[in-house]
């Protein structure tokens, strides 16, 4: 087997795989936030539909949700870039699982925050991005581990519709090697890149432990 | 000169009216004492002259402003929204429980409204924040984080905090109710000094000793209405009034 070919291949599929990921990241967190303003609100026209988006994107497979964007919206008319259309549906379905993160953040403030930031002139914004916000993050570091860890592990879904990331190349290096190499080659990467995921995480986290 | 006027002020949660035709007059380097039994609706009319609820009909002035009068069907009609946030900056309010901001240290607690929403130099604020921990007896704590401090020491940074402002009537909602009894004793001191600067103030509290011997005037609500109102001597020396008779003999009995 040449090892230059297939270090050579999978660094071009580790760095769709770091695409994907910090993309998904880039898009479904604020969208997430929106999201969460958008389950907490008290108009029902607002909130239904977004509980209704929250059941089908946590509800169904990602898998799927892959397949129904580039697969399935050209019988529709709607036809989007490969690479495009697993950026979208990564995103729209991260967006829900941060928005549930952010709304349990966001609740757990208490009320006695806003009242201190109200009677003291602060606008909503400021409130929100001054006084409240600081603290969310601080409170969604372990969740917002976990969902950045999975999503590491979910970009191998992307192969589903074909996208040469890191486990499609994997695949391919293996049946044509006949060799378990690329496996494991592939299981360190996903390995490596979690446990810098999980130092980032620590490393925030103690960068906020100077108040409780 | 008078820096809060409340006028047939009634406000109901629900089918629960608790407050009912409240007046209420303050003036200027008045102290003020509210005290009544629990679900009385003491808290709730501080809270609406803070504009943290809202009242269902009647009017509130503050120094010479009108922020809520009633319309010609008698329901409560608010200044608009502007107008509300710059009349609420005449007000400062001092939590039960402190609700200071854990993620600012004590300075940036007391220094950061003056500065985002008054838009005050850095500088200036942090000045005007320092003189206030040291007249607190905190100066020491500025670069503290709240976590590190004691109730009684969170409670004085709180009061700090709303004097960053320079609100002309400062409102404390039971401001020792949190705290261990030792406590109370350097929060009710504070108070006591502020009096003494002519600070206007209104204290929602059950410290009967502190409102008898700090306050100009005593009220005493139940059940949503002012039931008595007088100097403290008036209230608690020799009341006529058979509630009030009942809950300071209930308040003695426990001491």
């Amino acid at each position: 087997m040449d090892y230059s070919v297939l270090l050579q291949q999978m660094l071009g599929g580790i760095q769709l795989t770091v695409s994907i990921f910090l993309l998904t990241i880039l898009f479904a967190l604020p969208l997430g936030l929106v999201l969460s303003f958008g389950r907490m609100s008290k108009l029902k026209i607002v909130n239904i539909p977004v509980k209704f988006y929250l059941l089908i994107m946590r509800g169904t497979p990602l898998m799927l949700q892959l397949m129904f964007i580039f697969f399935g919206m050209p019988f529709l008319g709607i036809k989007f870039d490969r690479f495009l259309a697993c950026i979208i549906a990564f995103s729209l379905n991260y967006a829900a699982y941060f928005a549930e993160i952010f709304r349990g953040g966001i609740e757990s403030v208490q009320t006695g925050q806003y009242e201190a930031a109200k009677v003291l002139g602060f606008s909503k914004s400021q409130t929100f991005f001054r006084i409240v916000l600081p603290q969310v993050i601080k409170r969604i570091i372990p969740p917002m581990g976990n969902e950045f860890i999975t999503l590491v592990k979910d970009t191998s879904l992307a192969l589903t519709i074909s996208i040469v990331e890191l486990m499609n190349v994997t695949k391919a290096f293996a049946n044509s090697s006949v060799s378990v190499v690329p496996y494991i080659f592939a299981a360190l990467f996903y390995l490596v890149m979690n446990g810098v995921v999980t130092l980032l995480f620590s490393a925030l986290e103690k960068k906020l432990s100077y108040y409780k | 000169m008078k820096m809060l006027t409340a006028k047939n002020i009634q406000k109901s949660f629900g089918k629960l009216e608790v407050l009912k035709d409240i007046n209420l007059d303050v003036n200027e380097g008045d102290v003020l004492a509210i005290i009544g039994p629990s679900g009385s609706g003491k808290s709730t009319l501080l809270r609406c002259i803070m504009q943290l609820d809202t009242i269902d009909s009647g009017e509130i002035e503050i120094c010479g402003n009108t922020l809520v009068c009633n319309n010609e069907h008698g329901k409560a009609v608010y200044a608009d929204k502007k107008s509300c946030v710059k009349i609420g900056l005449h007000l400062g309010l001092v939590f039960q429980n402190f609700n200071l901001f854990p993620h600012f240290s004590v300075l940036r607690n007391i220094t950061e409204a003056s500065v985002t929403v008054l838009g005050t130099p850095k500088e200036e604020a942090e000045k005007t924040a320092l003189e206030l921990l040291d007249k607190m007896g905190l100066k020491d704590r500025a670069n503290a984080y709240p976590y590190q401090l004691s109730g009684g020491q969170q409670q004085r940074v709180s009061i700090a905090r709303a004097l960053a402002l320079k609100p002309d009537l400062l409102l404390f909602d039971e401001p020792t109710s949190a705290l261990d009894p030792e406590l109370t004793g350097e929060i009710l001191k504070v108070i006591r000094s502020l009096a003494a600067e002519k600070m206007t103030m209104v204290v929602v509290t059950h410290e009967m000793a502190f409102a008898q011997n700090v306050a100009d005037r005593v009220i005493f609500m139940d059940d949503g209405v002012i039931v008595e109102s007088g100097t403290p001597d008036q209230v608690f020396g020799n009341t006529q009034n058979d509630r009030t008779k009942s809950f300071l003999a209930r308040f003695n009995g426990n001491d």
